[in-house]
């Protein structure tokens, strides 16, 4: 057998990052910024060297050998249940070990470049250290509880770091409406998990699904044990990648610093749902309806917030609901059981997505802090290399060929059309919603370029001094780009009928492949699928050139001539108002008269102070004793002894005492 | 021979009267004594049991308390002796700092 130094040692990839954390959080404060980064950087660093040797260390098993698991130690035993600290390895963790530590490394060295003037510079690392670690023990746990564990760490690190500017108001309400948003999920996932150990006794992935494989798939609309579970786990993973109805903590959530929303917000945290529904697969393909709903709330979801992306001004929050968007495209692709198009599509959204939120940054960086796009203009000629690679990535999120996001929106539009899951035309109506979506995706990223670097400046050019960003966030931005033009290229020759790369590497996980009728009827769509699809992305680019470029003035006559539609997209629908007028104020009256000042002032306090009152009562009463006079103490020493003799002699006096006629 | 319930009869009104001195006596001088009436007290009792039961275990004791008896008046009366040059007076009411 092969020594497989890394492997045998997995648990090496998440601890670097971990004990980065713990230096710089621990011993940062005092540190130039050359040893905190060193200490950042270079623990990634160095976590991305030991995933890409674990990969190439994982080519070498033999198909038996995987998934590769490593049990540690055990972490939780009580009755049959067990619970260890177990990493495991396939193919899925592979793509997304990959997409943690390499794009997770980009952005840190990005930071610093980006935070080289912020306070708190050994916080903002020591978190993002932190968030590696638990990112990478989410996608690497071999069981439903470890990846729990990761799941909760990275909402604790997203917390922080929404909340980095914990002196602004804003930041701290977005951090704390961040987590309050992923509990209501994670009490379904926590659920979810309740339910599969009841069901089938136990949490590791392997035994799980080899156990679940034996059961008959539900049939559709009925509502048994897998329904139940992966509607509950769906649940936790509409919390955490921000779905509808729990997405609207992730737009408030761009309050953190930019590096932050890139990587967290956009390129790995995100996706965590995504990652959840395609790990329990197996469970989601034995109950169609829940495959359904994920396919419609995704679809729903990624509609829902282009509409909005497309009247927002703030340059990040564009960004931040065409995440929204695209995350619903990766629960499309589940939903139709296109798991690995959906995994396909989130490791070339992480690339180009995550290229969107450095580029954003950078041109905040350049014109100081602003960040609403009214405001800019004009800034392709002086910030070069930031433009071009944001044009790079929006040509790859628009769905331009031979960019990233072509082929893996494709796929998911390909096996949309194809999916009869719910219907006949199920499948049509969600791919006419994901086509739709394409097209707003285009028109709202070109409009996003033309507003921030075409047409006539509209900064204040006296004060503002635009200036390029420095290599060290350049570098990761022309990587990046680099990736979003080849990361698709693994589709590439199902064009004309070749192997799809991506889709071969993931079998072994998802199983199956089409049938050969499947995958002819595929390919013959293919290529007409893909012409549609460039053709609404043109369609797209051209609304957003003619009306941002071509007539300046349109876009406001528009908006006047449809003021009730402009205005409930600009409010994003009133979603935030409902969820306050309908939960949130009901709560704060809840909490504010019956529990804080019912049962906690008077219940709780009262019971509690009480107790010490009645006893400082008893001490004052009873220090009166305490004269301070020998004779009065000898008195009571008297009657003590009194009492005590009393007490001896009291039963040998009773008898006597009955006795006497 | 006397029987023993008459020198326990002494013995119990002699306790008393320790007490009741005790008890009511401010003159620390006096009170001091009352102990020792007490002690007293409390040693006739032993002898008589002892004599009554044909032991010696109560005369033992006798000693013991007699030697009890001494070092406490040495160290008592050093007290009292501190004490009235502090105060200038023997009354124990003065005596009342041990209290809230």
């Amino acid at each position: 057998m092969p020594t497989h130094p890394i492997l045998d040692y997995l648990w090496i990839i998440p601890l670097l990052p971990l004990l980065g954390s713990a230096t710089n959080g621990l011993f940062g404060a005092k540190w130039p910024n050359k040893i905190i980064n060193a200490v950042a950087v270079g623990s990634t660093g160095l976590s991305f060297a030991a995933a890409l040797e674990a990969v190439r260390e994982f080519r070498q098993l033999s198909p038996e050998q995987i998934p590769w698991v490593k049990q540690y130690f055990s972490w939780i035993a009580a009755g049959s249940f067990r619970a260890g600290f177990d990493l495991q390895i396939d193919q899925l963790t592979v793509v997304m070990l990959m997409v943690v530590t390499g794009v997770g490394w980009l952005i840190h060295i990005y930071s610093m470049g980006y935070m080289a003037h912020e306070g708190g510079y050994y916080r903002f690392f020591s978190y993002l250290n932190l968030f590696m670690f638990f990112m990478l023990i989410l996608v690497m746990a071999a069981n439903y509880v470890l990846l729990f564990v990761g799941w909760e760490g990275v909402g604790l690190s997203s917390y922080l770091l929404i909340g980095f500017y914990f002196l602004k108001k804003s930041a701290a309400d977005a951090g704390k409406k961040a987590f309050i948003v992923n509990r209501i999920g994670d009490f379904g996932f926590m659920l979810g998990m309740f339910l599969l150990f009841r069901t089938f006794g136990t949490l590791d992935f392997v035994a799980l699904f080899d156990k679940a494989s034996h059961w008959p798939p539900e049939a559709m609309g009925q509502l048994g044990t897998f329904t139940i579970a992966c509607l509950l786990l769906f649940m936790g993973a509409c919390g955490k990648s921000a779905q509808l109805p729990l997405y609207v903590w992730l737009p408030d959530a761009m309050e953190g610093p930019t590096p932050v929303s890139a990587l967290i917000h956009a390129a790995t945290m995100v996706t965590a749902g995504v990652y959840v529904v395609a790990r329990s697969h197996l469970l989601f393909t034995h109950a169609p309806t829940a495959m359904l709903v994920v396919a419609i709330v995704g679809c729903a979801t990624a509609i829902f917030a282009a509409t909005i992306g497309l009247v927002q001004t703030d340059i990040k929050r564009v960004l931040a609901y065409s995440t929204v968007s695209q995350l619903g495209y990766m629960f499309l692709a589940c939903g139709v059981g296109a798991f690995s198009a959906g995994i396909f599509h989130l490791m070339t959204h992480a690339f180009f997505k995550a290229l969107l939120f450095l580029a954003a940054g950078s041109v905040i960086h350049a014109i100081g802090g602003e960040q609403d796009m009214r405001h800019m203009g004009g800034l392709s000629g002086k910030i070069r290399w930031t433009y071009l690679t944001m044009l790079t990535a929006t040509l790859a999120i628009a769905g331009f060929p031979p960019l990233a996001g072509f082929f893996s929106k494709d796929s998911i539009l390909l096996s949309a059309f194809l999916s009869e899951n719910g219907g006949p035309y199920a499948g049509h109506i969600l791919y006419a919603f994901g086509l739709l979506t394409a097209l707003l995706t285009a028109f709202y990223m070109f409009r996003l370029i033309f507003l921030t670097f075409h047409g006539k400046p509209r900064y204040d050019e006296h004060h503002v001094h635009v200036h390029e960003s420095p290599w060290s966030m350049l570098g990761p931005l022309v990587i990046l780009a680099v990736l979003s033009i080849f990361g698709g290229w693994f589709a590439l020759p199902a064009f004309w009928g070749g192997p799809d790369y991506f889709a071969n590497f993931l079998q072994p996980v998802f199983g199956g492949g089409e049938s050969a009728a499947a995958e002819s009827a595929a390919q013959a769509l293919e290529l007409p699928l893909a012409g549609v699809a460039v053709f609404t992305a043109l369609v797209g680019f051209g609304i957003a050139f003619w009306l941002y470029l071509k007539q300046p003035g349109k876009p406001e006559q528009l908006a006047k001539s449809m003021k009730g539609v402009y205005t409930t997209l600009l409010n994003k629908y009133y979603v935030d108002e409902l969820y306050a007028a309908v939960i949130v104020n009901p709560l704060m009256w809840i909490s504010t008269n019956f529990l804080w000042k019912t049962v906690d002032v008077a219940g709780i306090d009262g019971a509690v102070n009480g107790i010490a009152d009645s006893a400082t009562a008893i001490g004052d009463t009873s220090r009166r004793t305490q004269s301070g006079n020998t004779r009065s103490y000898a008195v009571w020493v008297v009657i003590g002894a009194i009492v005590v003799i009393a007490a001896i002699f009291w039963p040998l006096l009773r008898p006597a005492a009955g006795m006497v006629p | 021979m006397i029987p023993t319930n008459y020198y326990l009869v002494l013995s119990a009104i002699l306790f008393g009267l320790g007490v009741i001195a005790f008890v009511f006596k401010r003159n620390i001088i006096v009170i001091f004594m009352s102990i020792e009436l007490m002690l007293n007290a409390v040693n006739l009792a032993f002898v008589a049991f002892s004599q009554a039961m044909g032991k010696l275990d109560g005369q033992v004791f006798v000693l013991f308390v007699i030697v009890v008896a001494a070092a406490e008046a040495t160290v008592g009366l050093g007290i009292i002796i501190l004490t009235a040059r502090n105060r200038q007076s023997l009354n124990v009411e003065r005596v009342d700092l041990l209290k809230l």
